[in-house]
Order: C-alpha cells, then structure tokens, then sequence
C-alpha cells in the first residue's frame, strides 16, 4: 500500500470512528425501538464525505482501500448495527460499478455517476432479491425490456430493498431482456427520479430494524447506456458476492464485538463492587472472548486473503468462491452465539433493554445474519461446489 | 473431442434448447445451463476422460461452451503427455 493511500485510510477511518461516537452510538436505541431510518449518522457519514470514500481520487472520490470500508464497517456495527448495514450495503455498490468501470466510452455513464455520488453524496440501495427466485441472486424474473424509442424498462417485485426510500440510486438485477433465461443478467442503475417504489407489506422486523427493509415493487424507465457493461456474472463473483460477505462480517463483528465489551464491562463492575470474590460471571467471559476470537480470526483472515488478490482469474475459480461464501456461513453463525454469550454473562441486565449492559438489540441483530442470502441456500450452493473442487 | 463432449453436455446440461442446434462456440449458460448443472458436467468429463481439473481451471470461462470445454480437455492431455 502507497503512503498516499495509508494517509487516506487513516484519516477516513478517524472520521468514521469519530461520528460513529458522536451520532451512530446515541442514537442507536432509538432508531432500533421505532424501526427507522438513521438519519443522523447517514447524513453525518454525507457531511464526511464518507459515501465516495471508494470512489477513485480522478473521479471525486477519497480513494480509500477496501480495507479502510471494512474497517469502517466494524467501527460503525460496534455502535449501530443497522447504521453499519446501510453503510455496508451502499459501498458494496459502490464497489461493484467501481471495480467493474470499462473505458470512459463503454461506461461514461457510470464515470459520470460516479463524479455525481462524490458530489453530491448519493447513497446507492440495491435491489437483487426477487419474488419467485428461491433466493437465488444468479436468477432473475424482470426483465429489462426496451420501449422502442432507445430506452427500456422494468418492473421487478422485490421482497426487500434495504432503505429503498431513503436511497437516492438503485442498482437492480433484471434479465438482460425480454427473450433471455433466469441467468442471463445485467445490473442497471436508475436515479429517484427515473423510477418509483410501491411499498409491499410492512416492515417490524426481529433485528436490524433500522434499515428499513420492506418489500417494494419497483418501475423504472432508463437509457441503456445505465446498464453495466460487464457482465453480470463476472460483476457478482468478482465483486457483489465477496465483498458483500467481507463487509458484512465486518460489522456483524463489530456488533459481536460490543456485546462482547458490554459483557466485560459488566463482569469489571461485579468486581469492583465485591473485590476478592470469586465472580461466576467471569469464567462466562472468558468462553465468550475464544468465540469472539473465532469470528475475528475467520473476518479479518478473509480480507488479508482478497486484499492481496486482485487475481481476478483467481476469483472465478471455485476455491476462491468457496473461501468467501464460507466467511459469510462462519461469521453468520459465530456472531450471535457470541451475542448471545455475553447475555449469558450479563443475566438480566443485559436482558432488559435500557441499561448500559443490554445486549438484546445486538443479538437481535447479529439474528439476522443467517437470512441475507439463506445459510441453506449458500451451504447447498458449497455442498455442489465441493464435488468438483480440490484445492480448498 | 467435440462429439463426446456434446454427448456429455447434452445428458448433464439440462440446456433449455436441444444442443444440437447450437454451434460449438455458443454459450451453454446463455442456453439455459446452471452452475448445478456445470458441476455434474465437470463431474461426468472427468469421469469420461478420466482427468481431474485443477482448481485453476474450475471457472466459469472453462465451462463457457463445448469449444472452450474442448480445449480445456486438449490442455490437459498436452500437460499429462
């Protein structure tokens, strides 16, 4: 890494860290109780300039590495998860239009895009899953389909869009047109004022309330030149799928993490209160730390491995697919039990809700991990994997 | 090659079209081939030509259609020679 990128890096993560205290962490309860949109961390992350933090220095952006989003992912879910998750989700689509860019000509739309999210701090939601598709993101039952006067159009039922009304962008995955199969796929942006969300059902969910997730059928109109140039398959094993994983278990361990500090705050307490005695709370403690070590060994060994990759022959093989869809299986399973081990440490202080030692609110939402792309669904996408490959 | 490489997708495939139809550069995933269905394509050529493709091999690109499927084959036997 260039000097010029660690100094990026470093004064991009004292950003984050320093509103994540200031804004993210106070809020928290509150945007977890009403199940709304955090606001105030969003637009604090805006005033930071924090949303183009990937995006390339030549396009606007901060330049910063993927290692720096991740990291700031982590510090963000160790105060608010859900603001963690919006964070998350918005750099990953970041990433994947960043990483896939072919030349100014092929892609000037999304070069221009680009400049226009570093300006004006455009925060990208994505719109991949689908009603009948099992959950599989490789399939896709919208189609774009063109209106004979150069643009198309589409109109995709999503069963959830992650701060799809707060979101200035969508990146949806449609078939590539009318005629093509469930697999044939692009990846097309539309600004708010080219489509419209109809909003399906409610949304009261378990965890990670404050991402605002509910169902949406989405109608757009746009130009072709919106569509991504690179092909949807390359885009989601190259980039949707690994970086999604890598970010989202840096939060998930964050989320863990706090749980884990508040366990240990307690335990301190109980000490201080009776020194000398024996403390039943702190042999929990210790379980819970060989846990956390887990989930932080398996999270930060997977982004060493992608960040000294960039072999993107590499990336499609099977080992490599492998590799990250077993971070996310790992990290999905290993963060609540975590969570749920600091509970055990905490009692009931840590089982009611408003008291320094509440874990409840992160167990909740480290809950969620194993839904965003089923464990099921990732474990039989490996078990067919595991046939074929050798090295792994 | 290219004939016992067809007779082996067309059983494993599960294409959506009748692979006869389609030249041997066409996209088989573009036919309709899933990724579950590629691995019992890579698992019955291995069987068939009683080879093992290395991890480096195992992509997408490999896979693409019977050409590509065909020449991965011919690399393999050059390198075992």
């Amino acid at each position: 890494m260039t000097t010029a990128v660690a100094d990026r890096d470093a004064t991009f993560l004292a950003s984050v860290v320093e509103l994540a205290d200031a804004i993210a962490r106070p809020n928290a309860d509150d945007v977890d109780r009403n199940a709304r949109f955090p606001v105030e961390t969003i637009d604090a992350l805006r005033e930071q300039r924090a949303l183009s933090a990937f995006v390339p220095t030549d396009l606007g952006g901060a330049g910063v590495s993927l290692r720096a989003i991740a990291l700031a992912c982590f510090e963000l879910g160790r105060r608010c998860g859900a603001s963690g998750m919006v964070f998350a989700m918005h750099q990953i689509q970041v990433a994947t239009i960043v990483r896939h860019l072919d030349a100014e000509g092929a892609d000037s739309f999304f070069h221009e895009h680009l400049r226009a999210v570093s300006a004006q701090q455009r925060l990208i939601a994505s719109v991949t899953s689908e009603v009948g598709t099992g959950g599989d993101m490789a399939r896709s039952v919208a189609a774009l389909t063109p209106n004979g006067d150069g643009t198309s159009s589409f109109e995709k039922q999503a069963p959830t869009v992650s701060y799809g009304a707060y979101a200035d962008d969508l990146l949806t995955t449609l078939r590539a047109n009318p005629d093509a199969g469930p697999g044939d796929q692009v990846a097309a942006l539309t600004r708010k004022d080219q489509h419209t969300l109809e909003q399906k059902g409610t949304w009261d969910p378990l965890g990670m309330r404050g991402t605002c997730s509910p169902g949406f059928t989405v109608r757009a109109t746009l130009a072709p030149e919106q569509v991504l140039s690179a092909p949807f398959a390359t885009i989601m094993t190259q980039s949707m799928v690994p970086i999604s994983h890598i970010l989202w278990s840096h939060l998930w361990l964050g989320v863990a993490t706090d749980a884990f500090d508040r366990a240990r705050a307690f335990v301190r307490a109980a000490a201080r209160q009776k020194p000398g005695e024996p403390i039943p709370a702190a042999l929990r403690l210790s379980h819970v730390m060989s846990d956390l070590s887990l989930l932080r060994a398996e999270v930060r060994g997977a982004l060493d491995e992608f960040e000294g990759e960039e072999d993107r022959e590499r990336m499609a093989t099977m080992a490599f697919a492998l590799r990250f869809n077993n971070l996310k299986l790992s990290a999905s399973d290993q963060a609540p039990r975590v969570c749920q081990g600091a509970l055990g440490v905490t009692g009931i202080v840590g089982f009611k809700n408003d008291t320094p030692y509440s874990v409840g609110r992160h167990l909740r939402d480290t809950m969620s991990a194993c839904l965003m792309v089923a464990n099921d669904r990732i474990h039989q996408t490996n078990a067919g994997l595991l046939l074929i490959a050798k090295d792994v | 090659m290219s004939a016992a490489v067809r007779e082996i997708v067309q059983e494993h495939g599960r294409l959506a079209v009748d692979l006869s139809t389609l030249p041997d550069d066409a996209s088989l995933y573009e036919a309709g081939m899933t990724s579950h269905a590629s691995v019992n394509v890579m698992l019955a050529l291995e069987d068939a030509f009683d080879v093992e493709f290395p991890d480096e091999m195992l992509t997408r690109g490999v896979f693409e259609s019977v050409a590509a499927i065909s020449a991965a084959l011919e690399k393999l036997s050059v390198q075992a020679a």
